[in-house]
């Protein structure tokens, strides 16, 4: 049992032991000082990272409410990558922070809360896990402590992150009431399609809507992404939104099958909404986290036009686009986090003329954006296409062509912020930006994924394969 | 042969010249490589007339195919029948002569000569594909290195142009996609399997119903990229926006992108449907040349002036595709190949004047010849080339096109009306070419600043030689384009034909 214990959970147990290793540096008199410390924190989690791909397990535990099996812990890697990227990426505004170990110990604890989410088999394990990875965000999107924004952030976050939860409890004890389990196998063995069915899986569906920003539940979106730190933003717009999409798969496609006609219609109805809302509020935004905000709940439409399709083509459309999304997405908000961490400019019309001061950060940046615009040859590109061509298996091709049509509005605002860059003149643009190497890092990263991922196929055919 | 060389030869230019320092070695190593691209070609043609002599009469040479993502059908499959090769032909001669007329751009010059070599890889890509899913990846690779030429160098509105082409070929290929998706999801190749294979789905007969609603889905989206009316309308913006080597691209290369996707994909792959619809395609298309001819005359840019001459010139083709004879798409296919070259020569001779001058307007131009007799000589051959003299390419393009409409085997009158208004807008093509050459090369200097001006430079002088080269070569001879391209089209016209009766 303990040996189970032991390999079943390692990915949990080691973020645990990370956790508990920086309480301890806390605890300790010793004054620490913070390059050092997030040396060692991003070593730490590169190690993090890189045991998820040694040990592989396979199997369950507390009675099959926790999984574990290949995909998950490929799910799980992909949320290490993403972590370290941010980790990375955040070294220049971490530098002169005073709360490192705290920062790290509450965002590690919401990625401990996601694996369990992810792993969980049961209602109740995903309900843990799912608060557990919700409370510390809002402590985060607090953590530029001197800025009022930043705790207004925090303040939706919360409010909204519990009526979600309500909606979602609410939903769960419904379901309980109706099938009398909440173990998913068990559920799923009782669903029939009956309305009082329906309803409550209604509820649930809201709650997950609000933690990946779908319309209509996606007001707290924009004003928390902009209020928080950029590295709590993309978190939250990569990790957290990712990890819950990453549960949503099964749980549509398995434990919900027997509902699969009523679901589709709703997701139909959300995806094609989330597209053309999150692409309209995009349009007009002037605030960079704004709008790569309402881009990301675009991005959330066509996922879900993925999710729709009820396929292997579909579940793994999906996973293979949040892997390449958490390098489009992270790669912009590299550039962006460490421009507003050493000039503290936010506003696009601050990056005009960039490409005159910084060349290769405008690379990054437009790379990353015409990944998330699906422009081949990057790796967006594919994941768009798959998504699509997923959800067109069902052969329903107005969800194709709204959706199809919605790319090309999307690449306005896309390329907007790529004409600012590279074409407007200005006569003091940000000056040249000198980043340390681990933020320059990260972005090697997410720019070799963007570029790699799409043209090898070999990330696709592996994710496919698990998915079978 | 090994056709991945064309993608690679450019992509790996393009990757190479990244790292180097100074405009000089960037261009050096740009001219070299599109030398080897123009090498390759002729290689290419070569060993293709090697194969054909040799009695080889698959429907396409030099194959290769690889699965690529294998669980969802997708191949990467290239390969080449004698239109793919015209094109490729077209490409590497516009290449090489936009590297030599941006021999001397300061500005940015590595990012320039990236983008163009980028663009140049979605080219060959597109014209080598028989994969839909490869033939659409290329088209849109082909899309975003234009947007960022023409607004980071263009000139006047370049922002705007830059956007509008960028969101209209979009919408192009958006609409491209839905009927990729569409056909895909109606093909049928065993045990309910699907396939993205060009070749295979040539073989299978797609429901009528299917082919009747995704063709205009996939004619219109190529049709954009082929300024078919009335989704003309970034032509003129993005063409006169545009710095001279990416005017020369646009209109020689990425609009025919267009009226090879209406051929490949649309046309051969949707026969029935294409039959049905071919009297819209050709009212469109008689609607382009006519309005494209009309609204040229009342243009006094130089650049305008070519730009929608271009909407009328590629109307041809898009005539030529829609009246489904051998001998109007033959037409069509050297319209292609005959408007790429004319135009870029056109383009290339509008930016040396506009390069000297620093005007485009036709009022404060004049006399030029005695000035730059060079680059007149180019600009006249290029109008005469584009009103259609016999003796270069323009002339037997479309005069084949025009036999093929005219002895459409409907033989009933709407053909042979389409095809007699088609022919009356050589005239004003006529007035409106004489008089915008007439108005720049001859007569007195229309400033005294201009007559110390220098004519054509090396690079100039050898981009402008080698597109005249072309079009003399199909002008004098077009036997051996006729013969290159014939066998493919049969193809085409078999199929309908056979569904037809």
């Amino acid at each position: 049992m303990l040996n189970d214990f032991l390999y079943l959970m390692n990915a949990e147990l080691l973020i645990t032991l990370i956790i508990f290793i920086l309480l301890f540096l806390k605890l300790s008199n010793e004054e620490w000082k913070n390059e050092g410390l997030l040396n060692f924190i991003n070593f730490l989690l590169f190690i993090n990272l890189a045991a998820g791909f040694f040990y592989i397990p396979n199997g369950n535990l507390f009675g099959d409410m926790f999984r574990a099996n290949e995909l998950l812990t490929f799910e799980k890697n992909l949320l290490n990558l993403g972590t370290l990227i941010i980790s990375l990426q955040s070294y220049d505004w971490l530098k002169n922070h005073k709360h490192v170990p705290e920062f790290y110990m509450l965002l590690l604890s919401t990625l401990l809360g996601m694996f369990f989410m992810i792993s969980s088999n049961n209602l109740l394990m995903f309900y843990l896990g799912l608060e557990l990875s919700t409370i510390p965000l809002a402590a985060l999107s607090n953590f530029d402590l001197d800025k009022r924004r930043s705790s207004e952030a925090a303040f939706k976050m919360i409010m909204s992150s519990a009526f979600s939860s309500g909606l979602l409890l609410f939903g769960i004890s419904m379901l309980y009431g109706a099938t009398g389990t909440l173990n998913f196998t068990g559920i799923k063995a009782h669903l029939s399609g009956n309305s009082f069915q329906v309803f409550s899986f209604i509820l649930l569906l809201a709650g997950f809507g609000f933690k990946i920003s779908a319309v209509p539940f996606h007001l707290w979106t924009a004003d928390v992404y902009e209020g928080s730190p950029v590295a709590v933003t993309s978190y939250f717009s990569v990790i957290s939104k990712g990890a819950v999409l990453f549960v949503m798969v099964p749980v549509f496609y398995n434990v919900f099958a027997p509902l699969a006609n009523s679901w589709y219609n709703m997701i139909f109805v959300i995806s094609v909404a989330t597209m053309i809302i999150g692409n309209l509020f995009a349009l007009r935004q002037q605030n960079m986290k704004r709008f790569l905000a309402f881009s990301s709940i675009a991005q959330i439409g066509f996922i879900l036009v993925g999710l729709s399709a009820q396929s292997t083509a579909g579940s793994s459309s999906v996973i293979f686009f949040i892997l390449i999304y958490i390098f489009s997405n992270l790669g912009a908000f590299g550039v962006i986090s460490l421009v507003s961490a050493i000039t503290g400019k936010e506003n696009m019309d601050d990056y005009r003329g960039f490409y005159k001061t910084n060349p290769v950060l405008s690379w990054v940046l437009a790379i990353s954006l015409f990944s998330l615009a699906g422009i081949p040859p990057l790796a967006g590109f594919f994941g768009k296409f798959f998504l699509l061509f997923a959800g067109a298996g069902k052969g329903n091709y107005s969800l194709i062509v709204i959706a199809a049509l919605n790319m090309v509005v999307s690449l306005y605002y896309y390329l907007k912020v790529i004409k600012i860059m590279f074409m407007d003149a200005n006569e003091h643009p940000i000056e040249k930006i000198k980043a340390h190497w681990q933020p320059k890092i990260a972005m090697a990263i997410c720019v070799g994924g963007i570029i790699i991922t799409g043209i090898a196929s070999g990330a696709y055919n592996y994710i496919h394969s698990l998915v079978k | 042969m090994n056709l991945s060389l064309l993608i690679l030869l450019p992509l790996l230019t393009a990757v190479a010249i990244i790292p180097l320092k100074g405009a000089k070695p960037v261009r050096v190593i740009s001219l070299i490589s599109s030398s080897l691209q123009l090498l390759l070609a002729f290689a290419l043609l070569y060993f293709y007339w090697d194969e054909r002599s040799a009695g080889n009469t698959a429907t396409m040479l030099f194959e290769s195919n690889y699965a690529w993502y294998a669980s969802l059908h997708i191949n990467y499959h290239v390969g080449v029948d004698g239109i793919s090769i015209a094109m490729i032909l077209l490409t590497s001669f516009v290449v090489l002569a936009g590297v030599l007329v941006s021999w001397n751009v300061e500005k940015l010059s590595k990012e320039f000569f990236f983008l163009l070599l980028f663009l140049s890889v979605g080219a060959y890509g597109f014209f080598i594909s028989l994969d839909l899913f490869t033939l659409f990846f290329f088209l849109e690779v082909a899309v975003i290195p234009k947007f960022l030429l023409i607004g980071i160098w263009g000139s006047g509105k370049k922002e705007y142009s830059a956007m509008k082409l960028a969101l209209m070929l979009m919408a192009g290929s958006a609409l491209v996609f839905v009927g990729l998706i569409g056909l895909y999801l109606n093909t049928n190749a065993g045990n309910g399997q699907h396939t993205f294979d060009i070749l295979q789905i040539a073989q299978m007969n797609i429901p009528l119903s299917a082919q009747k609603f995704f063709f205009p889905f996939a004619f219109a989206g190529f049709g954009i990229f082929g300024a078919l009316f009335p989704f003309h309308t970034w032509v003129p913006d993005g063409h006169s926006s545009a710095p001279t080597a990416a005017s020369m691209f646009l209109a020689g290369i990425s609009m025919k992108l267009g009226g090879y996707g209406c051929l490949r994909m649309a046309t051969f792959l949707m026969p029935e449907a294409a039959h049905q619809y071919s009297w819209i395609i050709i009212v469109l298309a008689s609607i382009a040349i006519l309005y494209g001819a009309f609204a040229t005359m009342m243009q006094t840019d130089l650049k305008y002036i070519n730009a929608y001459s271009s909407v009328s010139h590629c109307g041809f083709v898009l005539l030529g595709i829609g009246m489904l004879t051998k001998t109007a798409i033959t037409g069509a296919v050297m319209q292609m190949v005959s408007h790429g070259l004319m135009t870029a020569l056109f383009f290339a001779g509008i930016g040396m004047i506009y390069d000297r001058t620093h005007t485009r307007q036709l009022s404060q131009l004049g006399g030029l010849l005695k000035v730059m007799p060079f680059i007149s000589t180019v600009f006249v051959i290029a109008g005469l080339c584009s009103l259609g003299l016999p003796g270069f390419s323009g002339f037997v393009a479309e005069v084949t096109v025009f036999m093929g409409g005219w002895s459409h085997e409907g033989a009933d009158n709407f053909y042979r009306i389409v095809t007699i208004i088609a022919c009356a807008s050589i005239v004003v093509t006529a007035v409106y070419i004489l008089r915008a050459v007439g108005k720049a090369i001859m007569g007195p200097l229309a400033s005294n600043d201009h007559s110390l001006l220098t004519d054509a430079k090396w690079n100039e002088r050898w981009a402008a030689a080698l597109l005249i080269i072309g079009i003399v070569a199909i002008g004098i001879a077009p036997f051996w384009l006729n013969d290159l391209v014939t066998p493919a089209t049969e193809t085409i016209v078999n199929k309908i034909s056979a569904i037809v009766k």
